[in-house]
């Protein structure tokens, strides 16, 4: 009896996540393009790339427990990446092979910088989107941890990191489009991006990597290195006195939080048709961490719908009430914090165990 | 690290990922299908104008930094269709005006934009004022065959048939304020600007211009978007003694510049400065009494005319006495009667209809008459210079003789050279 209760644990264990991944799958691939209109698919789409990134906080804030509150940066790296083929794209397809960005010879004096040369090339572009982010995660994680800097310095650090980015971009008009940021993009890899078809198409390749994204996360989680991650988090000096590094353990969960980012937003800018620094800096940083702490940052599945609810609360409430919905929003997120603090989630599951223990001592 | 960390990822069954991955892409591929560019599928417009009321989008900031802004633009907005309704509406059909805030945010405005065309199905949308929202509504409306009203001065270098520009282009602001200061027998000038879009495109055509017109530019200087401190730039401009100094600094930032101004010493007895940014709106905000400058505009809550007086009348009898009007107010209550004005000489709410009759279409604004550019889709306007008076109000000093006509790509002056910097 006893013995079959274990199995049934352990089953639970490793088919209840996967159920739960399987649900989303449905729900984003299936049940959405049939009952959505392609404008409502699209903003979806948008919210599906935050999530991405959200995936990637829940693994780095909610696991590692490095409140990362400067994910702008890496969502910003993939998504101006992406923005930098689609414009060349669009260029070239009406200006010939040696075609430059209309804005470098609107506002600028008509050359292009070179490091914009090797976007021209679709598979360049992407391995720079996953390469770029994990190369500036590594350098800049390796010098943070190694240091020893956590807790509200680390925050502090990346969130400055997210005003510098973004300042940064506004600051290079003749280089990245500056607050205009990068728009006007034409097509996608050859299709044509606004024909509803291939909307839908780009939808779905988002929605795909969200699902990718929270099996590499969930794999993670199942192996010795969750473990650990979950050790460093909790007893950093014991990891240490057990011989591990916590350095190189909080490192990797950083780099794999910054490559998920990257790729939200490198999806975000095909989706929206632009990326701008209002896209990336600190505001928008913030958003991506609402969306997690929301959710549940430890959970699996709680940081991505947490990122969609947000997302989906920001379109409803700005719809239903243009002039007061920003008060509305402030007001839910005051609420979840006071009344939820590890997210409505963990306080769904934190209940049902609850009443599940209580069964049991019955 | 005393243990490598390839162990540390081994994880426990690995056939479950397989399974995992292998569904999605079979869900996916179900999901996916494409057109190659080029053949694009039409979008069918899904505007309906059969039945009492027709629906008209109102897309403006009213949160975020540039709401403040931006709510002028929507009061006046709301004032155009009040008139327009109490008037009988837009052929015989009353005007409905669905709101939306497009929350500073490009990526919004796009996204709203969007919602109003496809979701709410209105005939036309108005609003817009950062060229980064209008760059990110442009491939939005053109992609749905829609219209887009926008209603704020800008560098120009662009022209879209899903697009009526009511604010000035460069050949209507900067140019002629350029003419103004020749005919002042300017002989230095200093460029001041945020680093935006229109401060670089707008120097970019004052430089070419200048040594056309024999001007010499003594300097030029750029701060970030609303960075405030302008100490060391300023030590510059007092440095460089210029005529004058061209200002194309971008809301708040402007309070940083004329404060470190004037505490340098510099006021409108020696280097003046000339703005296209500064309107009514702004100038009691600036910290500093700027009484004696000069800005240029196609609109002054000054100019005399029975039009502007009802303008003015009306609008301080609905949102106030102390509210100014200004020149973004202006062209917007102006995009809606031009609005009214094409459909009624098309006989109809489709847009290529209006399109194809728009040229020539008029409105008796305050500003005086403006003419649409059937061509280009901007309006002609008369460029005007004030002189700003202890009152924050603009005396009128100089203005051009008749109505500019609008010339977004600067095709009539030789001496452009795009690609020049």
């Amino acid at each position: 009896m006893n013995n079959l209760l274990q199995t049934g644990q352990r089953l639970g264990r490793t088919w209840g996540p996967l159920l739960g991944i399987a649900i989303v799958a449905i729900a984003l691939l299936v049940v959405a393009p049939a009952v959505l209109s392609p404008f409502r698919l699209n903003n979806l789409g948008k919210y599906v790339c935050w999530a991405i990134a959200g995936v990637g906080i829940g693994l780095a804030w909610g696991r590692g427990g490095m409140l990362v509150m400067g994910q702008g940066v890496f969502f910003g790296l993939g998504g101006y990446a992406m923005a930098m083929h689609l414009k060349l794209e669009a260029a070239m397809a009406t200006g010939g092979p040696d075609a430059i960005p209309d804005f470098m010879v609107l506002y600028g004096d008509g050359t292009m910088p070179g490091w914009w040369e090797p976007f021209r090339s679709g598979p360049f572009t992407l391995f720079a989107i996953l390469v770029l982010p994990a190369i500036a995660a590594t350098i800049l994680g390796f010098a943070i941890f190694k240091r020893r800097v956590k807790g509200a310095y680390f925050a502090i650090l990346t969130q400055a990191l997210a005003v510098a980015f973004a300042t940064l971009l506004v600051a290079t008009i003749k280089q990245t489009g500056g607050f205009n940021g990068l728009n006007q993009f034409t097509q996608f890899f050859g299709y044509n991006l606004y024909d509803p078809v291939n909307k839908r198409m780009i939808y779905s390749i988002a929605a795909v990597l969200l699902i990718v994204c929270l099996v590499v996360v969930w794999q993670l989680y199942r192996s010795r290195f969750g473990e650990l991650l979950v050790a460093t988090r909790d007893a950093e000096e014991r990891v240490r006195f057990l011989g591990h590094d916590p350095a190189n353990i909080k490192l990797v969960a950083f780099v794999v939080a910054a490559v998920m980012a990257s790729i939200g937003g490198a999806m975000f800018a095909p989706i929206t048709g632009i990326i701008s620094p209002s896209d990336v800096d600190a505001t928008a940083s913030i958003f991506l961490i609402a969306g997690v702490a929301l959710g549940g940052r430890s959970l699996l599945l709680g940081p991505a719908i947490g990122a969609l609810a947000v997302g989906f609360g920001r379109t409803f409430l700005s719809e239903s009430f243009p002039d007061q919905w920003t008060y509305f929003l402030g007001l839910l997120f005051i609420v979840v914090i006071l009344f939820f603090p590890s997210g409505l989630g963990s306080s769904w599951s934190q209940l049902t165990s609850r009443l599940r223990t209580k069964e049991v001592a019955r | 690290m005393t243990e490598g960390l390839s162990h540390v990822f081994e994880s426990r069954p690995r056939l479950v990922t397989g399974t995992v991955l292998a569904f999605t892409a079979a869900l996916s591929l179900s999901a996916c299908g494409g057109t190659k560019s080029g053949e694009s599928s039409a979008v069918e417009s899904c505007v309906d104008t059969s039945g009492d009321t027709v629906k008209l989008g109102f897309l403006n900031s009213t949160s975020g930094a540039m709401a403040i802004s931006e709510q002028t633009v929507r009061d006046s907005l709301v004032m155009a269709i009040d008139e327009i309704n109490a008037d009988g509406g837009i052929l015989g059909k009353k005007v409905e005006p669905v709101a939306e805030d497009g929350a500073s945010d490009p990526a919004i405005f796009a996204e709203k934009i969007e919602k109003l065309l496809t979701g709410d199905c209105v005939a036309a949308v108005f609003g817009g004022w950062t060229s980064a929202s209008r760059k990110a509504m442009l491939p939005v409306v053109e992609a749905n065959k829609g219209l887009l009203f926008y209603p704020v001065q800008y560098e120009g270098l662009e022209a879209s048939e899903n697009i009526y520009y009511t604010g000035a282009t460069t050949n209507q602001q900067i140019i002629p304020a350029m003419d103004f200061l020749k005919s002042e027998g300017v002989k230095t000038l200093f460029l001041a600007g945020s680093d935006y879009v229109f401060p670089r495109t707008a120097n970019k055509i004052i430089k070419q211009y200048a040594e056309e017109l024999g001007i010499e530019i003594v300097g030029e200087e750029y701060v970030p978007l609303d960075d405030d401190d302008w100490t060391t730039q300023v030590a510059k401009i007092a440095a460089a003694k210029p005529d004058f100094v061209f200002n194309t600094i971008n809301g708040s930032s402007n309070v940083g510049f004329v404060k470190a101004y004037y505490e340098q010493g510099l006021g409108p007895d020696n280097s003046p400065i000339i703005s296209v940014s500064i309107a009514e709106e702004e100038a009691p905000a600036m910290g500093k009494d700027i009484t004696g400058q000069y800005a240029a505009w196609n609109y002054f809550q000054s100019v005399e005319s029975p039009t502007n007086d009802t303008f003015i009348e009306a609008f301080q009898a609905k949102y106030g006495d102390d509210r100014p009007t200004s020149d973004p107010m202006e062209a917007a209550y102006t995009s809606l009667y031009l609005y009214k004005a094409l459909v009624e000489k098309a006989g109809s709410f489709d847009v290529d209809e209006i399109n194809a009759s728009a040229d020539g279409v008029t409105f008796d604004a305050p500003e005086g008459t403006v003419t649409i550019d059937g061509e280009n889709h901007h309006i002609a306007k008369t460029a005007l210079i004030g002189k700003i008076n202890s009152d924050n109000q603009f005396d009128v000093v100089w203005s051009s003789d008749s109505p500019v006509e609008p010339d977004p790509f600067l095709e009539g002056y030789s001496w452009w050279d795009p690609s020049k910097n």
